[in-house]
């Protein structure tokens, strides 16, 4: 059994494998839908690798993070849109 | 002596130099070593060849700073990266740049929908740990990455459908039979082919649209003669991939096309700027380790190890050269997008808005596309695809950087050319 | 080359598309030639900043009465040209700041401009992402915001209607006496518009007019991060001095919820490369301000040039030495703003009529007068 780390995802609590990035854990627990364009429609991640930034969400206060590129971590607060 | 790219190719560059005494920095966007092919969480499901190179890189006194994005090049070779949050500046004398390649993504009604990901995307995303037992998955791209990933997902767990080439059958036929140049190569697609065995894998065949439907996809697939449809929850699809050359373009470097010119040992128009691997157009994991030591040798100023692997990257300039004419893009994937398809992602811009006589500077200042935070890393390839527009220029920040990263990079640049 | 013009305009930056705007409801046949595309020049550089200034009286009636004839527009402008009054607030550092604020507001409720003199707690209201202890500021509520690119193709395009010709891609190499050459051919009217913003002298040469470089920073969207342009009062002294580099604090909320960061200048010709250290303290002063905007991604940088003369005031009206010949440029930082009342002064000099406001203080040949 890999380690497992807790993030809170729209402030709900979740467990999540230790070593997956944002964008994998979000998957994993069923949103597709990461942010909404900027005229209202559903995205959610496409390149897998920093270059779309389709995948953006807010982690930790910080808006406009790439949940692709960034590893989850103990405690992690993450924002996706509605 | 900067790298800036922790692919094969930067991997190689780096400890290349650092082998010969050279003092190296090597800067990666991602949290570890490995780029796209090797991007790995635990080193050991990685080949041995791989494990070997990373082990090489450690081994090395080269530095390696990862989750470092470089965002700044100044005259000078004065880097500027966002690493973590973090402004770092680094000075360097030569710079190589290994920054790899980004899928091509070609605008079809339905391509901006949840669960429609790149190919390279979805195994990206695999590697990270995205989880796909189960899940209905369909691939539908080109060129010879389609067979590793369509064996990673299904090896993964996932309910592979259909794997589709675009190019005709007669094409990939053709370059089939002249991988007998390659042994290795068609050993390698054998044993990635029987990973999916069971799966309906077909050439001449994509996606002409993608609706949504009962919470899941439903992908329109076609032949060009007939036409079906089947439901999904994965789409994995993309047009094979480009070079990302941001920062080569940043510093005003010379290219053919879509890939960074290089002289024999690898350096770019500018002088002391050397390109390795995907950014000059010659695609693959072995031509990226090769064109990697090769620029290490020469930015070491050791001419002659370098002139040993010309050869063999020959032989592999020759083998992306067929792939690339065996995996032309059929023009059917040019005319999927219809008027109200929606070509910039970011600014949510429509293909009509755009008039094909448009400058590209002409196109966002009217429509706003390619403003957005991608800054036309995915419109920009695709328009130039659909209607001919050249790409834009590169301005700081190469890529969205906190304002605060960016004023601390300018500003340490003050401290450091106060101390000089 | 088509049939003759009453006037031809060089150049389709707003300025020139302002008074291919007036002239067209002047009743005059235009013809407009740019070298590049509409509204991309220094027009597509600057901020879009609707303000009322009041650096000498000849710049407050201009920039008042230009705003004046912008809410005339303004129902008629599509939803692309941005408009949103979002008001400026002047924002005093220090006591002595907040002196000049209570200056600036007298001087604007003498001539009718309404403002509100803010004390640290409002201002912190106005705008909560400004740092603590600030010592106030001045709400100047009528002032806004628009797309320059936007507006300039919406006056062309009702200048088109009006009979207007605009051939972008085609420069003009030189300027004769009711006469034009371009590659594509010589072209004749009776009046000759030099709007070719900083460009302007290569084709009037002795035009007092210099490139005077700016940076700005676009932000990813932050939608409420500010609510205001937000300027430092300091920012006037920055204006003022010609030699140096200068940074300002300067923040601009867009309505697409992205801000635009600004500003500096800089006179350095027509280097457009990117001066780190300026940016770098551009950048600073701004995280000083606001510290809530270290955290946005900024998505791009750029460069623009200013049209700049020696007295701050742009050149509109006849340009004696060539028969002719009229002047409309340089508007340094405020073209945007200024350019329908050029637009309708020149047309109103050019068609013999008075103009709404004394015209005499932007007459084109001041300076030239002035050095002999
Ligand atoms: C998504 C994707 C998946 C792929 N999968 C396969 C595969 O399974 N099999 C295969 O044979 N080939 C695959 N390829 C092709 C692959 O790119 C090459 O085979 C090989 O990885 C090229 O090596 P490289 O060193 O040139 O580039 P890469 O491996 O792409 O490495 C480039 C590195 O540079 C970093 N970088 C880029 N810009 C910056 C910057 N400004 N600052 C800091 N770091 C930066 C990137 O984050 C990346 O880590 C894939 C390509 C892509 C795009
Ligand atoms: C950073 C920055 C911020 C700014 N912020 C503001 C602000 O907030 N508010 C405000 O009011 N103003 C602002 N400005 C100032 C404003 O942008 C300018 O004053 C205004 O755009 C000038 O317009 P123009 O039409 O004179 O010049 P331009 O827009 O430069 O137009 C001149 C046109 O002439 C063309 N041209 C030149 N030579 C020739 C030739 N020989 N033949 C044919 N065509 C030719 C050019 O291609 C160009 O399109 C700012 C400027 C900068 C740089
Ligand atoms: S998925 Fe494209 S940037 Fe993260």
């Amino acid at each position: 059994m890999a380690a497992m780390v807790s993030i809170r995802v729209n402030g709900v609590e979740m467990s999540v494998a230790a070593d997956v990035s944002v964008a994998a854990a979000l998957l994993n627990a069923g949103h597709t839908m990461f942010r909404r364009s900027v005229t209202g429609a559903a995205r959610g991640p496409v390149c897998g690798m920093g270059t779309c930034f389709e995948c953006r969400v807010t982690i930790d206060g910080e808006p406009g993070r790439r949940s692709c590129l960034e590893p989850v971590r103990e405690g992690m607060r993450v924002t996706i849109d509605a | 002596m900067a790298v800036i790219g922790g692919g094969p190719a930067g991997i190689a560059a780096a400890a290349v130099a650092a082998g010969l005494g050279r003092s190296v920095v090597l800067l990666d966007a991602s949290p570890r070593p490995g780029g796209q092919i090797w991007r790995h969480r635990d080193r050991g499901t990685l080949p041995v060849g791989a494990r070997d190179w990373l082990g090489r890189l450690e081994a090395s006194d080269a530095t390696v700073l990862s989750g470092a994005n470089v965002v700044d090049v100044a005259p000078g070779f004065r880097l500027g990266a966002d690493v973590q949050g973090r402004a770092v500046t680094v000075a360097a004398g030569a710079v190589v740049l290994a920054t790899g390649a980004q899928e091509l993504f070609l605008p079809f009604p339905g391509w901006t929908l949840p669960g429609v990901v790149g190919v390279g995307g979805a195994q990206a995303l695999l590697k990270a740990g995205m989880d796909v037992r189960g899940k209905r998955v369909a691939i539908a791209g080109t060129g010879p990455l389609l067979l590793p990933v369509a064996a990673a997902l299904a090896r993964a767990g996932a309910d592979l459908r259909m794997v589709a080439e675009q190019a005709p059958p007669r094409e990939v036929r053709r370059f089939a039979a002249s991988l007998w140049r390659t042994p290795a190569r068609l050993v390698q697609a054998a044993l990635y082919r029987s990973a999916f065995a069971t799966v309906r894998y077909r050439w001449g065949t994509w996606v002409k649209r993608v609706s949504e439907r009962d919470g899941a996809l439903l992908v329109t697939w076609t032949t060009g003669r007939s036409t079906w449809a089947e439901p999904a929850d994965l789409l994995c699809t993309a047009a094979g991939l480009v070079p990302c050359t941001e920062l080569a373009r940043l510093l005003g470097c010379e290219l053919s096309g879509e890939a960074v010119v290089v002289d024999h040992e690898q350096q770019t128009s500018v002088p002391g700027l050397y390109a390795a691997g995907e950014p000059t157009g010659n695609t693959g994991m072995e031509a990226a380790l090769i064109e990697g030591a090769i620029a290490g040798f020469a930015a070491a100023g050791q001419g002659a190890g370098a002139r040993a692997l010309w050869p063999s990257r020959a032989r592999h300039r020759d083998f992306s050269r067929r792939a690339s004419e065996a995996f032309r893009l059929r023009p059917e994937l040019r005319a999927r997008a219809e008027p109200d398809t929606i070509v910039c992602r970011c600014e949510d811009v429509t293909l009509a808005s755009i008039a094909p006589g448009w400058s590209v500077r002409e196109a966002k200042l009217a429509t706003r596309a390619g403003m957005g935070s991608c800054q036309g890393r995915v419109c920009g390839p695709a328009l130039r695809h659909l209607l001919g527009t050249s790409a834009d220029t590169v301005r700081v920040p190469v890529v969205p950087t906190p304002l605060g990263v960016l004023a601390g990079l300018t500003a340490q640049r003050d401290d450091s050319r106060g101390a000089s | 080359m088509t049939s003759r013009p009453d006037a031809i305009i060089v150049g389709a930056g707003i300025v020139g598309a302002a008074c291919a705007y007036y002239l067209s409801r002047g009743g005059l046949r235009v013809t407009v030639f740019d070298e590049g595309f509409a509204g991309g020049g220094t027009t597509a550089a600057g901020m879009g900043h609707i303000v009322v200034m009041d650096d000498s009286e000849a710049q407050f009636a201009l920039t008042s009465w230009s705003q004046r004839l912008l809410d005339d527009l303004l129902p008629a402008m599509p939803r692309a040209a941005e408009y949103e009054r979002c008001g400026t607030l002047w924002v005093a550092e220090d006591d002595e700041q907040l002196d000049a604020a209570r200056g600036k507001r007298t001087y604007y409720r003498d001539r009718g401009v309404e403002t509100e003199l803010l004390d640290a707690r409002q201002l912190g209201e106005a705008e909560p992402q400004l740092r603590p202890g600030l010592a106030g500021g001045l709400r100047v509520p009528a002032d806004g915001v628009v797309y320059p690119p936007a507006v300039t193709r919406w006056l062309l395009d009702q200048a088109i209607h009006l009979g207007a010709t605009v051939r972008e891609g085609v420069a003009v190499e030189g300027v004769a006496p009711r006469a034009v050459l371009t590659g594509a051919g010589r072209l004749e009217a009776d009046c000759i518009i030099n709007a070719a913003g900083a460009g302007a002298p290569r084709l009037t040469p002795g035009l007092p007019i210099v490139p005077r470089k700016g940076h700005l920073v676009i932000t990813d969207r932050a939608p409420g991060f500010s609510r205001h342009q937000v300027i430092e009062l300091g920012y006037l002294r920055s204006a003022h001095t010609m030699s140096a580099a200068s940074v300002a604090f300067n923040v601009q909320p867009r309505i697409t919820g992205q801000l635009l960061v600004g500003s500096s200048r800089e006179l350095v010709g027509w280097d457009a490369s990117l001066n780190r250290d300026v940016l770098g303290r551009m950048l600073e002063r701004a995280c000083s301000f606001m510290p809530g905007l270290a955290a946005l991604p900024a998505l791009r940088t750029w460069t623009g040039f200013r049209p700049a003369t020696p007295d701050k005031l742009p050149l509109i009206g006849a340009w004696p030495s060539v028969d002719g010949l009229w002047i409309a440029a340089g508007h340094e930082g405020l073209g945007i703003t200024t350019a329908l009342g050029t637009g309708s002064m020149l047309t109103d000099l050019i068609l013999g009529r008075p103009p709404a406001i004394d015209p005499a203080p932007y007459a084109a040949d001041r300076v030239m007068a002035e050095a002999h």
